[in-house]
């Protein structure tokens, strides 16, 4: 009997020393992520990257371009994405709770936030619907899910790939390609060229660390808005 | 807002049966028609008469709320369109697939399923290598993130103190919201030499010579492939899985658990024997949730899975996916045969994740049903 209680307790104590460890697992892959991003991005992030175009193998340049392309890229998605998405969330959320109708665009939602983005060219639309839908626009608020679909969209990198492509020099046109973050990324960290690399380092900080701080902020109004939240 | 349902309803629809019943449905609205008729025009003539007050207010009234209604109208509609239109772009995508894939289709014919062929020179093409690379690998991420995350789920919401619920919960969350990008070249420049100078020859050492499992062990450590491939879309679907099992875990009515701790069970009894059983349909739902994102992962898995078109019996060959494939290939296809292949493989991705999260939606919907009736 004394026996069985102390294997009971011993396994008691084993799952959730394990499941400790899982947490410990996810958080110490955050930390090499970051940590990998700040150890060799910090070192290019010079004036220069927010300075100067994306410069040719072996010269020195910025990021400049790429910079100004993702921003613009974004900045019209949310435009497109956001009124849909809130209008299409508004209805989820207000007129088609129950209907067989809502619970169809629903899951297409679902489909299509979890279907390849590299099939869909744009992605935003059903990334706000299923913010504001899921969310419930009116408790969460408006601010987070765009905030969230900001975070998102600004390092997808995929659609762009065949949509945006990519552009080593100034570009403000909207129907020409557009340099990048993301694309730039793909191809600088892919190349033999050192000075290529360290930028490519450099882009992954910025993106990464704006997105990051996007979604704290997003969390922390989410918070606000809401102080009897579940989490 | 009461009659918000039955406006959505589509005309093709079934009608509930409380409507189908008119003399309710008109019952219920006559109290308040026959209401206003009787503020109106009811006995008091000489209500209508009286100087201007209280008419304006009531003719002011009546317009505003002839306007409001229009504007509820315009709004419905509205909201509706923005709905609808993402029903639309789902129609669109899979059209333009089934368009695109057409001609390789018919070409191939169901050979394009099974062969392993992929030469664009000869123009052979057939899908088994990256549809066996996206199976495999998104299998065994799952292998390997479903224990960390139902670890991380039971931490969050069994185990950890208040105060470190939120930081950590949001920090694991933070996983999610890193691009796959950033995956792709971690996982290339950090994870991947960490893997072939000391996982993979541990593993050949140990596994390689076992038999049956053993094939899957041998050969050279690459560093980049289907292993390495899998690794990075553990870590990836990781914070998708364990926030939607924390999720489902805090579904459980407390009822059930302290029911647990009062026949004298541990945490970890309670857990297994209570919790999991409740919980059971939303934790595979958010399992397939997870897979549906690992099969149509695309940036990451371009960058470790090392792109060959074959189908090694190794793990720790290279391979590719079918979204690594469209994605590499696709800018620099020429040929209608070729570019049409490669469309047919993003249908059948397409299907497959169609399928996969058709499937976690029904279940988690069934978990949804089963939680309100038990209200």
């Amino acid at each position: 009997m004394k026996n069985r209680r102390a294997i009971r307790k011993g396994v008691n104590l084993l799952a959730l020393g394990l499941s400790g460890v899982a947490t410990a697992i996810g958080l110490f892959f955050l930390g090499a992520i970051l940590w990998t991003l700040i150890k060799n991005g910090v070192a290019g992030l010079t004036p220069a990257v927010f300075s100067a175009m994306t410069p040719p193998p072996g010269s020195s340049g910025g990021l400049l371009n790429a910079i100004y392309g993702s921003a613009v890229m974004t900045l019209i998605g949310i435009l497109i994405g956001g009124p849909v998405g809130m209008l299409a969330g508004t209805y989820l959320a207000e007129y088609g709770r129950a209907s067989y109708l809502s619970s169809v665009i629903r899951f297409v939602n679902d489909v299509l936030l979890s279907a390849p983005s590299i099939i869909i060219g744009l992605f935003v639309y059903e990334l706000m619907v299923v913010r504001m839908g899921h969310f419930s626009a009116a408790r969460s608020g408006v601010v987070t899910g765009l905030l969230l679909a900001v975070a998102r969209i600004s390092g997808e990198t995929a659609p762009l790939l065949f949509t945006a492509l990519n552009n080593q020099f100034w570009s403000t046109n909207l129907l020409a390609p557009m340099a990048n973050l993301p694309v730039v990324i793909f191809q600088f960290a892919l190349s033999p060229y050192p000075n290529w690399q360290q930028l490519a380092w450099s882009g992954a900080l910025l993106i990464t660390g704006s997105i990051l701080i996007l979604s704290i902020i997003a969390r922390v109004v989410v918070a606000r808005l809401n102080p009897a939240g579940r989490r | 807002m009461r009659d918000g349902p039955e406006a959505a309803r589509t005309p093709g629809e079934p009608v509930p049966a409380l409507l189908k019943n008119t003399p309710a449905a008109v019952s219920r609205d006559i109290p308040r028609a026959a209401g206003r008729r009787f503020l109106s025009t009811g006995d008091d003539r000489k209500r209508d008469r009286l100087p201007a007050p209280m008419n304006t207010v009531a003719a002011i009234e009546a317009r505003h709320a002839a306007g409001q209604r229009l504007r509820e109208r315009l709004f419905r509609g509205a909201t509706l369109a923005a709905a609808l239109l993402v029903l639309l772009l789902l129609g669109g995508v899979a059209l333009s697939l089934a368009v695109g894939a057409w001609p390789a289709l018919s070409h191939f014919k169901l050979a394009f399923l099974t062969r392993e062929i992929w030469n664009p020179v000869t123009d052979q093409y057939g899908a088994l290598a990256p549809v066996y690379g996206t199976l495999v690998t998104s299998f065994l991420a799952l292998l390997l993130a479903i224990p960390v995350s139902f670890g991380i789920a039971i931490f969050l919401t069994e185990l950890a103190p208040v105060w470190l619920k939120r930081p950590v919960g949001v920090a694991i969350e933070l996983l999610a919201a890193v691009p796959s990008i950033i995956y792709g070249i971690w996982g290339l420049f950090v994870l991947a030499p960490i893997l072939q100078a000391h996982v993979q020859p541990w593993l050949i050492r140990w596994f390689g010579p076992l038999p049956l499992v053993g094939r899957l062990f041998q050969g050279p450590p690459f560093g980049i492939g289907i292993l390495s491939a899998s690794f990075v879309l553990a870590i990836m679907v990781i914070p998708f899985i364990s926030a939607v099992m924390r999720d489902v875990f805090e579904t459980v009515p407390d009822v059930l658990k302290e029911s647990g701790y009062g026949l004298g069970a541990t945490t970890w009894e309670v857990i297994w024997q209570v919790v999991v059983p409740y919980a059971r349909t939303g934790m595979i739902g958010g399992v397939m949730l997870g897979l549906g994102r690992a099969l149509g992962e695309t940036m990451a898995v371009t960058f470790v899975i090392g792109n060959a078109h074959r189908i090694g019996s190794s793990l720790l060959a290279p391979g590719t996916t079918i979204s690594a494939s469209i994605a590499n290939e696709f800018a620099e296809a020429v040929g209608d045969l070729y570019t049409s292949s490669l469309i047919a493989l993003g249908a059948i991705l397409f299907l497959i994740t169609f399928t996969v999260i058709a499937l976690a939606r029904y279940m988690l919907m069934r978990l949804e049903r089963r939680a309100l009736s038990s209200l």
